[in-house]
């Protein structure tokens, strides 16, 4: 499983303080667990939905290069002794140039066709990426602690917040509205909207549109690749981490729909904290709830909540 | 009426696994095969002739399969009723499933099916009667019809290759019958066939229904022949598998899936030894472990395939044959 473990932080102070018959602390770290996993959602969606918005391909290998980033945190402190810190800017961008080739050696060559192409070759993707880290590492976790700078909690008097799990939902945030504002309201960003709208017409206007979509994808699923380093102190890293987790992201992305970057983001957020609350109120149901979730959007807004129906 | 030579085709390939049983065929594998190719022309159906790419077969797969093992083994129904609750199960399924994936088309149809099988497979994880992660163990075969006893492994071979060859037989005449016209319409122009006055959504539910109901059928029978339901069944890679057995074969021709379903279903027999092989001849060690992570070569299979294979071979075959026969009346 991909969830953070789900043990309750262990609260001192105010536990006589209850909602709905659940003591409050309990209920507020169950909501930074669900912020937590939400972050990771949004930071998945939101490479999906600027991938998709240029590429029309949807990227089944997203969960394994979120792995990748994740692993190559590990292998960067095991055999080169590289900190947190610095596999934090590094293996993304290793992930991203990673992404870079598979869009010019692979990907490219399936614009023209059905767009369920894209689909599959990312899926075997998928099954090859998994399958050779596999066969190296075992499907047993690999140790990652949390860098020093960052262990323990903070009391904060009503409930007690781990540092870590803290900094994980700020760096997401930092980095998502990052994104939002780059392709929103810049001009490099005014160029790529331009791209997804009309690429023949961008690149008549000068803009090597080729360029901008390789760059794309690196972008995409470099994204994926920081949300791997982020996961790695508090997930199992190990190779089929992201296999489980990509099929939740896709059900968030239907939810959402892709049409918005700030759609991406609050979708994801927001059902991660659904899904913290139902672990609270009816622990059977976490695993499904955000499924349950996308059948009942389907059924009222088929286009999904920020979705443009084209 | 003569017959045409298609079906020649057909019944020389019903002649030649017909009689494998007495010619040194392991008669469990050829069943598993047969199982699997009844799955792919399931799938196959609607990717090859309606055009949707749905990524949750498993679930069909996987839920029929313990229907039937849960009615077989603490029911005690007999094997025929067993495998009709476990076809009925997958259209039951199939119908909420389409009813629900069909509202979006394209890419989200794919993303809404596989997260919908997804959200089976969790509920089958932790639902009671499915036995978790053990799956439900010795399933009884009983009689077919109070007659047949199929404890012997050669009369249950007869039994699975009759309800493959009837299952292929609906399967050719719904492709060939006007309904199966309207789904390639579908599939070529979907809009023009919905201003030609059709209800192209109904057209689809119906033919998602069919193609589940005969996905359960496969894995009602899979369960009859293995004695076991597990949850690989119902988990997503087993989705994929049947994508790659459909895409190898051929999407969108009659044969391809059967032979594409031999073929991957051999071959993860085989990885292993393969494997084995390369690493005595390269003398590297890394290819013995490769029994281990069938997927490297799946995936890699997947990956050729959509790149510069994308007709499948009997999809290449019949585009050789066609360029042949062009040359040779020019």
């Amino acid at each position: 499983m991909h969830r953070a473990d789900i043990r309750p932080v262990p609260f001192l102070t105010a536990a006589m303080t209850e909602l709905f018959g659940i003591p409050l602390p309990a209920l507020l770290s169950q909501l930074l667990l669900g912020l937590v996993n939400g972050s990771f959602y949004a930071m998945l969606s939101l490479g999906l939905a600027v991938i998709f918005g240029l590429l029309n391909v949807i990227n089944f290998a997203h969960g394994a290069l979120y792995m990748m980033g994740a692993v190559f945190a590990w292998m960067g402190l095991t055999y080169f002794g590289l900190n947190y810190w610095v596999m934090l800017a590094v293996a993304p961008l290793l992930v991203g140039v990673f992404g870079i080739i598979i869009e010019k050696l692979l990907l490219r060559h399936l614009y023209k066709l059905d767009h369920l192409y894209g689909l599959l070759l990312t899926f075997g993707l998928v099954l090859l990426i998994e399958g050779l880290f596999r066969s190296f590492y075992g499907v047993s976790g690999l140790p990652y602690t949390v860098p020093e700078q960052l262990e323990g909690a903070t009391n904060l008097g009503f409930m007690i917040m781990p540092n870590y799990r803290a900094w994980v939902v700020v760096a997401s945030l930092i980095v998502c509205f990052g994104t939002w504002f780059v392709i929103e309201r810049t001009k490099l960003g005014a160029y790529l909207r331009a791209g997804t709208e009309n690429p023949q017409l961008t690149q008549a206007f000068g803009v090597n549109v080729p360029l901008m979509v390789t760059l794309t994808y690196g972008f995409g699923v470099a994204l994926a690749g920081f949300a791997g380093v982020l996961a790695a102190p508090i997930l199992q890293v190990q190779p089929l981490m992201g296999s489980n987790l990509i099929i939740v992201v896709f059900a968030v992305v239907v939810i959402g729909g892709m049409g918005s970057i700030m759609g991406s983001i609050l979708t994801g957020l927001g059902l991660g904290v659904i899904e913290g609350f139902t672990r609270v109120f009816y622990p059977e149901a976490s695993s499904t709830v955000v499924f349950v979730i996308m059948a009942i959007v389907l059924l009222i807004r088929p286009a999904g909540l920020f979705g443009k129906e084209k | 009426m003569p017959l045409s030579k298609e079906f020649v085709v057909y019944l020389a390939l019903f002649a030649v696994v017909a009689i494998l049983p007495f010619v040194g065929a392991y008669p469990v594998f050829v069943m598993k095969v047969m199982c699997f190719a009844l799955f792919a022309c399931a799938f196959n159906l609607l990717i090859g002739f309606t055009g949707l790419l749905s990524f949750g077969h498993a679930a069909f797969l996987g839920g029929a399969a313990y229907a039937t093992g849960h009615a077989l083994k603490f029911w005690g129904v007999s094997t025929e009723i067993g495998l009709l609750i476990g076809l009925l199960s997958g259209a039951a399924l199939g119908f909420v499933m389409g009813a629900l994936a069909i509202r979006r088309s394209g890419i989200y149809f794919s993303m809404i099916t596989l997260a919908l099988a997804q959200m089976l497979f969790f509920f089958f994880l932790q639902a009671p009667f499915t036995g978790g992660e053990d799956g439900l163990q010795s399933v009884p075969r009983g009689k077919f019809l109070g007659l047949v006893d199929l404890s012997s492994d050669v009369a249950l071979y007869y039994v699975v290759l009759g309800i493959f060859v009837l299952s292929f037989l609906l399967i050719y005449r719904t492709v060939h019958s006007p309904f199966g016209q309207v789904l390639k319409a579908i599939r070529e122009n979907e809009p023009r066939a919905m201003s030609l006055g059709y209800d192209t959504a109904r057209f689809k539910l119906l033919a998602f229904v069919l193609s589940a109901a005969l996905a359960g059928l496969a894995g009602a029978t899979k369960t009859l022949v293995l004695g076991f339901a597990t949850l690989t069944d119902a988990h997503w890679s087993t989705s994929g598998l049947v994508i790659l057995m459909v895409l190898v074969g051929g999407m969108g021709t009659m044969l391809g899936p059967i032979l594409g379903a031999f073929v991957i279903v051999a071959l993860e027999n085989k990885v292993g030894e393969i494997g084995m092989f390369l690493g005595r001849i390269t003398g590297i060690e890394w290819f013995n472990g490769l029994g281990e992570s069938v997927t490297i070569v799946t995936g890699l299979i997947f990956v050729i395939c959509v790149m510069s294979f994308r007709r499948g071979i009997v999809g290449e075959f019949n585009e050789w044959w066609a360029r042949r026969r062009a040359a040779a009346s020019a």
